[in-house]
């Protein structure tokens, strides 16, 4: 499998706290990546720093570089909003705009200039269909989007984030918000999805990541203990301290 | 038994003090219903037809002038305001240029109109070399309106959640995309009672505009032609206000129902300034409503708008 | 080089023209300042007078063309601060007592009720205030009073009171709103009543709060122009008492300025008068901006 991202010495530190510590890791292409790991551990800044959304932190200083195929992210020559148009975000808490769903959808196309409202209907319908919830919104495209319930505003941000046509899709904690009956949608949807994107996805449920994902990374104070095939972290973790956190001794 | 005595006496005072407060709130709304039954109903006994017209006998060209000086005003300075409140939230960064402003900001609120109005007079007449003029007297009320409109903004645009914020980032926009395509739009209904709000102040200004637009209009209401010094629509003519024909019929009124005239204009300027302060109130409700939730009808169209 | 032009539209452009207006607020606030130092120093500069004689004098003969009268301000000096001092007497009781109310006797009552009120308290014009103290207040005091006119220090302080107390109130709510709950829990705990908790606990607490408002209410009484000039009887005294009329800054400004040539001492003297408002309600921003501090410390 081709190496998606390659984040290679990755150090990022908040003023004095040293929040990310000496990180490398490959995340391979068109798979599931799950980043697990007690919180405060750094995992959702690592998350960020994939697309510069620690950016806006003030007094924020990295070093390290972070590959996306092949070219550094941090390079002063990279283009953020490009680089976020590549690399999709989807957050914790569903944050859909307060404006129609329709809207939602078609902004991150219409910032990035698409004007044609052919391709708009188009983008807004396909991108709705990935996130398996064209059905349930087909008829109430133009109503506020604040109005749908929790699991629907959360594909409904995933459905945001297709519609820009990223290559890599950052999910942090995507279902902590949710109910049973929405998570499961929602982790049926990464299922579907990553045959067309790379996936990271901040999770604090074990299950979940064991149930979506091919790899597994543990990160502890800012560091990776461990990493690798999720079945193979899970079963033998090759780390004492992966297993005293896998078996629920701490975190 | 010393104790005891001491919790009554407390309890005496705590009677007392909670009748008292009672007693100004309730003087406080008898003096507010008695000011405005006083004035409505002076504004009643004075009213006549004729002194809608719009001739020296009524002041229905002073209602003209008051609407059309205010709606100037505000097309000066909303884009202002608005402008340097998307500055100060999201620009400025806090630093001593914005602290700077910030007291710039202060001092501007407070200044008394009246100075305003000779900043006005010096700068936009007699600098200008021009006489009394409608758009000295708006650019002096947009002065007094900056302040706030600038502070509405920025507080709308702050109490905005940080979500929206990281959603339109997360997609690759630009900070100002960002704030045109999803925190504005977000904050419009605070900013829009903002903006209401200034226009009711509008009204009632009177101090800022003596030496600006004037205590005087000659116009001829059949005359529609902007460029035309007689016609309603021109910016550069004379052009007395409600508030301040109310001052003017005081102070130098020959007409002989002056006072009838003044009752009236005070009637009129309180129905526009309750109008205006409902007019917010329902206006932020509406929208707040339709942007946190409940029947939104147009959004679309509201996109398309900008 | 299309990548930099896309990027201006959609970031630098729009950036700008913000930045432009926050900077146009320093430009403003700063020529509001320059033209009025310099118009307002013209009477000590080129009319030779010392500031000294404008503000201890009360002997006020300026010359209607070029110079050589008297420029003493002292009367309407004078008259600015008392009356905007009773005026302030008047109103801070009242505007606290109410402030209270709408925050710990009935804060329902003060939401739905008292806060509109206020808030078309203060939405109401100047001029109409000043026109209802005309046709109200002077008669009345003249009345009440067996006065040959109502004009007075008196008329002109209550209708600063009342159009300065909502400003005051809503201050003060804001003020005694933001004070934590744990305070009065705390002291209802030790068994106080509720004035006792109020009296001890809520004032105290919301005091830098609430002594913001009376400077701002103070600020626009100082400035206030219309309404006072309507039944402060305009007369070029000191007054000898509550009852007689007298005159203030604001006043003389608005009855004068149109009648005097520009650049004449006495149209120079008014200036004058102009920029001391513009220093005083400088003064007023000084004097907040140090409560702010004080209150900040305190916590």
């Amino acid at each position: 499998m081709e190496t998606k991202i390659s984040v290679k010495s990755l150090n990022l530190h908040y003023g004095e706290f040293h929040a990310l510590k000496n990180i490398s890791i490959d995340i391979p292409e068109n798979s599931v990546m799950a980043l697990i790991g007690p919180s405060g551990c750094g995992k959702s800044t690592f998350l960020k720093a994939l697309n510069r959304m620690d950016d806006l932190v003030p007094n924020v200083k990295i070093e390290g570089t972070v590959l996306l195929d092949g070219k550094n992210i941090y390079s002063p020559e990279t283009d953020v909003t490009l680089l976020r148009k590549r690399v999709g975000m989807v957050f914790q808490r569903p944050n859909p705009f307060p404006m129609s769903i329709y809207d939602n959808i078609a902004y991150g196309p219409r910032i990035h200039g698409v004007k044609s409202h052919r391709q708009l209907d188009e983008t807004v319908e396909s991108s709705l269909c990935g996130a398996a919830l064209w059905d349930e919104v087909k008829d109430r495209l133009h109503k506020n989007a604040i109005g749908l319930s929790g699991g629907q505003q959360q594909r409904l941000c995933i459905a945001r984030a297709l519609a820009i046509k990223p290559e890599v899709l950052l999910m942090d904690e995507p279902t902590s918000a949710l109910d049973p009956i929405s998570t499961m949608k929602v982790e049926e949807l990464i299922g579907t999805l990553k045959k067309k994107y790379t996936i990271v996805i901040v999770t604090h449920n074990m299950q979940q990541a064991a149930r979506i994902s091919e790899n597994t990374a543990f990160f502890l104070h800012g560091e990776i203990v461990e990493y690798g095939e999720t079945g193979q972290l899970f079963s033998m973790p090759k780390e004492k301290k992966t297993e005293a956190y896998i078996t629920g001794r701490f975190g | 038994m010393k104790p005891k005595f001491h919790r009554s006496s407390a309890k005496t005072t705590d009677k007392a003090a909670t009748v008292a407060l009672y007693t100004v709130a309730d003087l406080f709304l008898v003096l507010l219903a008695a000011f405005t039954i006083y004035i409505f109903y002076r504004g009643a006994v004075a009213f006549k037809p004729e002194y809608l017209s719009f001739t020296r006998e009524g002041i229905g060209i002073q209602f003209f002038n008051t609407i059309y000086l205010v709606l100037i005003s505000l097309l000066i300075s909303v884009p202002i305001g608005i402008a340097a409140g998307i500055y100060m939230a999201e620009y400025s960064g806090g630093g001593r240029i914005s602290r700077f402003i910030r007291t710039c900001i202060e001092t501007l609120a407070s200044l008394p109109s009246i100075v305003v109005g000779l900043f006005g007079y010096l700068v936009f007449v007699v600098m200008t070399g021009s006489h009394w003029n409608l758009l000295a007297g708006a650019l002096a009320v947009s002065i007094l309106n900056i302040p706030s409109l600038t502070t509405v903004t920025e507080d709308a645009l702050e109490s905005v959640p940080e979500l929206y914020r990281e959603g339109s980032f997360g997609l690759g926009a630009t900070h100002w995309q960002t704030i045109t395509g999803v925190i504005l739009p977000a904050a419009l209904p605070r900013v829009l009672t903002g903006i209401v709000m200034a226009a009711g102040r509008g009204f009632g200004e009177a101090a800022a505009l003596l030496f600006t637009s004037g205590m005087s209009s000659d116009v001829n209401f059949r005359n529609w032609n902007p460029w035309s010094r007689t016609s309603p629509l021109n910016l550069l003519r004379p052009a007395d206000t409600l508030a301040v024909h109310i001052w003017a019929l005081k102070t130098e009124g020959i007409e002989e129902n002056a006072a009838q005239l003044s009752d009236l204009s005070s009637a009129v300027l309180m129905i526009l300034v309750f109008a205006f302060s409902l007019g917010s109130r329902c206006i932020g409700d509406r929208l707040e409503r339709k942007i946190t939730g409940s029947e939104p009808k147009g959004s679309k169209k509201a996109w398309k708008r900008k | 080089m299309k990548l930099k032009r896309e990027k201006w539209k959609k970031e630098y452009l729009g950036r700008t023209a913000v930045t432009l207006a926050g900077l146009f607020i320093i430009v403003l606030t700063l020529a509001i300042g320059a033209f009025l130092f310099y118009k307002g120093t013209a009477t000590f500069t080129s009319d030779h007078h010392t500031v000294a004689e404008f503000l201890f004098s009360s002997n006020w003969e300026p010359a209607q063309q070029g110079s050589g009268g008297k420029v003493g301000a002292a009367i309407f000096i004078v008259g600015s601060i008392i009356i905007s001092a009773f005026a302030l007497l008047l109103a801070t009781p009242f505007s606290i007592a109410a402030a209270l109310f709408m925050t710990e006797i009935s804060p329902s009552a003060g939401r739905r009720i008292l806060q509109p009120a206020v808030e078309i308290f203060v939405g109401i014009p100047s001029v109409v205030y000043g026109w209802v103290g005309l046709t109200v207040l002077v008669p009345f005091l003249a009345k009440v009073f067996n006065l040959a006119y109502g004009y007075s220090v008196l008329a002109g302080a209550i209708v600063l009171a009342v159009m300065i107390s909502p400003t005051i109130t809503s201050v003060a709510a804001d003020a005694i709103r933001s004070v934590p709950n744990e305070y009065r829990e705390a002291s209802y705990g030790l068994g106080s009543t509720r004035w006792q908790m109020i009296y001890r606990v809520v004032i105290p607490a919301a005091m830098p709060g609430i002594l913001t408002g009376v400077v701002l209410g103070l600020a626009r009484a100082f400035g206030e122009a219309l309404a006072v000039a309507m039944v402060i009887g305009k007369m070029q005294a000191f007054p000898k008492g509550l009852l007689s009329p007298t005159t203030n800054l604001t006043a003389e400004i608005t009855a004068s300025m149109g009648n005097t040539a520009e650049g004449s001492e006495w149209n120079n003297a008014l200036w004058a008068m102009a920029l001391l408002l513009l220093i005083i309600s400088f003064l007023f921003i000084v004097i907040i901006r140090l409560i702010g501090k004080k209150g900040a410390d305190k916590t």
